[in-house]
């Protein structure tokens, strides 16, 4: 355990703190997601801030009220509001309306396919719009938790109340529960198609081997598991809800089954966000005493982004590239570091 | 950590059987002038008819945890709509979440000290139960869900007094009293109640425990607010094994199922003792111990030390220091069903210093 002081031990560890471009987005930020080189910080309500490589703000307004969820495919973030709508923002700030629910329900859980097709839901009901085809629903016996799709093919995960549904929204087959009591609120498929990990209530995580639905008990975490990244190629599932990133290996083809995780970059702060390195083994941390570390998964160097000392991290992304970094605070201080 | 305490958001619990007047309550809430904007989270399928800019439906879901324990549920969905209004912040002062008659107001109870993040930005205010004068008495034999909601309040608004006659008033209140001694109990027309009396009550506030006495009720003087408390202390313990007998005007009831224990002692407690035991309790018992409450004195100890539990959860920590000649006395309460009396006794007294 340490802890970064700004007085005595800023000599002790690598800072590139002085190469940060600081931001002040002016809302709380909930998320934040690159659409090519601009950064798009999600508010907490009402709007999306696109802010490009020189620091300039341009605030979109997105939904007539709280942003519920959020989505991302590099070319638009996709935000589910209270104002029971499903919006799209480019990087030019162009806004499209996708969806309005017809009961005007809250849009809870957002997810974007690779190749188009956008998923979402309100309460209990999923909704998937593949490229050219028609909206197609689907009730689920409880609140739809957390959505995600599948890396290859039309496969919907959808986590809920004591499992997961795999549906094939283009194919008439019965859909495929996952069982495991408890409730489920995210979902993440592994890059190679191989494993489903879903985030719990309680703090755990939960996963399954496809091919033959093993299950992988994920637990030991103080707090609940928000934020999820996979490492560089897939190797490692970086995770917070703990004092330290948790990193669990899924190279070889049983995962993490009977393996422990790594423990990397210890602080006496509670890990808030994760975001891999797209390319490299490196991630970045942020934590809940608004300290962000860089931190090298072979041997746990740590560069210092930022500071401790404001409200926790919420929101941490790295550009395509790998050479931006974006991150902010609850209270929408934030910052880009370009590598 | 008053500032950390008053900073989280208000929720007051609103339950009652069907037809009793929770939404006729929720609209004199709102349209009362008071400067505040409410959150208020209902029934998808619950009664229409409310007028508030903010109006959440929910699907009342009750998830069990998987800490093993059966009665550790939790609302689902509230966990869900809690954080989604908490991008909100600012937009509201209170949330009113109004359940639907059947409901069993625990799972409520429990999002608030199970989940993490709620506890971060919502505090559970109080449980006001609205209750039917007229058809109370007969929904405590035939509905469970009716008695679990008296036993569960904090606050009662026994309403439609207009539809019943003062003996039948009395019958109904002292039917409520052998339930639930420790709720506050308005009587009212049409819902017609203080503001104040219902909202911001701290019933789950560690610091606003400071006494634990019933509320003691005169029979048949019809005045519509009875909440006065009287010098008198009486020792209503129920060690009284006759089923209903006459105590100053008004009738003392036992319910067959649902009880209140209470119990107390001039003696310190042993903390070392104690605190084991109340978790052993409320592990083994706690399906059947609704709601619990503590003034403790331990001995080598100059704080009193308060608790509260819902079920199996338990929260307490040391409130302030015992006042010069304030008597240094431990009172417990449990309200519950068919509570092992005798063996809670036995325990209390083992915790007692010789």
């Amino acid at each position: 355990m340490k802890e970064f002081d700004p007085g005595d031990n800023a000599a002790s560890i690598v800072s590139v703190t002085d190469r940060v471009r600081p931001l002040s987005i002016g809302m709380p930020v909930t998320a934040v997601h690159f659409l090519g080189s601009q950064a798009a910080f999600v508010g907490a309500e009402e709007t999306v801030a696109l802010v490009n490589t020189a620091g300039e703000i341009s605030p979109v307004a997105v939904h007539g009220g709280g942003i519920l969820c959020v989505a991302s495919d590099g070319t638009r973030v996709v935000t589910g509001g209270d104002d029971g709508r499903l919006v799209a923002t480019d990087a030019k700030g162009e806004v499209t309306l996708l969806a309005t629910d017809a009961k005007r329900r809250w849009i809870d859980t957002v997810a974007l396919h690779p190749e188009g097709a956008v998923a979402w839901s309100a309460g209990k009901t999923a909704f998937v719009r593949s490229g050219r085809a028609e909206e197609k629903s689907f009730a689920m016996p409880s609140t739809v938790g957390g959505l995600a799709f599948a890396p290859k093919g039309l496969r919907l995960a959808v986590a809920h109340y004591n499992g997961v549904t795999l549906w094939f929204p283009n194919m008439t087959a019965n859909p495929e529960f996952l069982e495991w009591a408890g409730s489920h609120l995210g979902a993440v498929f592994s890059p190679d198609n191989r494993f489903l990990v879903t985030t719990m209530h309680e703090p755990s995580l939960h996963g399954w081997r496809l091919a033959d639905n093993r299950h992988m008990r994920m637990t030991g975490y103080p707090g609940r598991v928000r934020s999820m990244s996979w490492s560089a190629g897939g190797k490692a599932l970086a995770t917070s809800g703990a004092d330290a990133v948790i990193m669990w290996p899924f190279a070889s083809k049983d995962g993490p089954m009977g393996k422990e995780p790594a423990m990397l970059a210890p602080l006496q702060a509670r890990v808030s966000m994760v975001a891999c390195h797209p390319k490299q083994d490196i991630f970045a941390a942020g934590y809940s005493d608004g300290t962000i570390l860089m931190v090298r998964l072979n041997d746990g160097a740590e560069i210092l982004v930022r500071k401790n000392g404001t409200p926790p991290v919420t929101a941490l992304a790295w550009n395509a590239k790998g050479t931006l970094l974006a991150f902010a605070a609850e209270d929408g201080d934030a910052g880009l570091l370009e590598l | 950590m008053a500032d950390l305490t008053s900073q989280k958001i208000p929720v007051t619990v609103l339950t009652g059987y069907l037809g009793a007047g929770k939404t006729t309550l929720l609209n004199r809430i709102l349209s009362e002038n008071h400067g505040k904007k409410y959150a208020v989270i209902v029934n998808e399928f619950g009664e229409i008819g409310i007028d508030n800019d903010l109006i959440i439906g929910a699907d009342e879901e009750v998830f069990e945890m998987n800490n093993g324990c059966v009665c550790c549920t939790v609302r689902g969905d509230l966990v869900r709509i809690l954080e989604g209004l908490m991008k909100r912040k600012g937009k509201f002062d209170a949330i009113i979440v109004e359940t639907t008659g059947l409901a069993d107001p625990a799972p409520v109870a429990q999002t608030f000290f199970v989940d993490e993040d709620v506890q971060k930005n919502a505090r559970l205010d109080a449980v006001v139960t609205v209750a039917d004068a007229k058809w109370l008495a007969d929904r405590l034999k035939d509905a469970p869900e009716a008695k679990n909601q008296i036993a569960f309040a904090d606050v009662i608004v026994l309403n439609k007094t207009d539809l019943v006659s003062p003996a039948e008033l009395n019958e109904v209140e002292a039917r409520i009293r052998a339930i639930n001694p420790y709720a506050k109990l308005h009587r009212t027309e049409r819902c017609q109640v203080k503001l104040s009396d219902v909202l911001e009550r701290g019933a789950f506030d560690l610091d606003r425990i400071l006494e634990l006495e019933p509320e003691f009720l005169e029979a048949g003087d019809g005045h519509d607010h009875h909440d006065h408390h009287h010098g008198h202390d009486h020792h209503h313990d129920h060690d009284h094994s006759h089923d209903s007998h006459n105590s100053g005007g008004l009738k003392h009831y036992h319910d067959e199922d649902m009880q209140s224990l209470s119990l107390r002692s001039a003696k310190p407690l042993d903390a070392t003792k104690f605190m084991p035991w109340l978790q052993n309790l409320v592990a083994s018992e706690g399906q059947k111990i609704l709601r619990s409450k503590g003034i403790l004195a331990f001995s080598d100890d100059d704080d009193r030390y308060v608790f509260q539990g819902v079920h199996m959860m338990l929260e307490g920590d040391h409130q302030r220091a015992w006042k010069d000649g304030e008597a240094r006395e431990s009172r417990l309460v449990f309200i519950g069903r068919e509570l092992p009396e005798q063996m809670i006794r036995d325990g209390f007294e083992d915790c007692i210093t010789p």
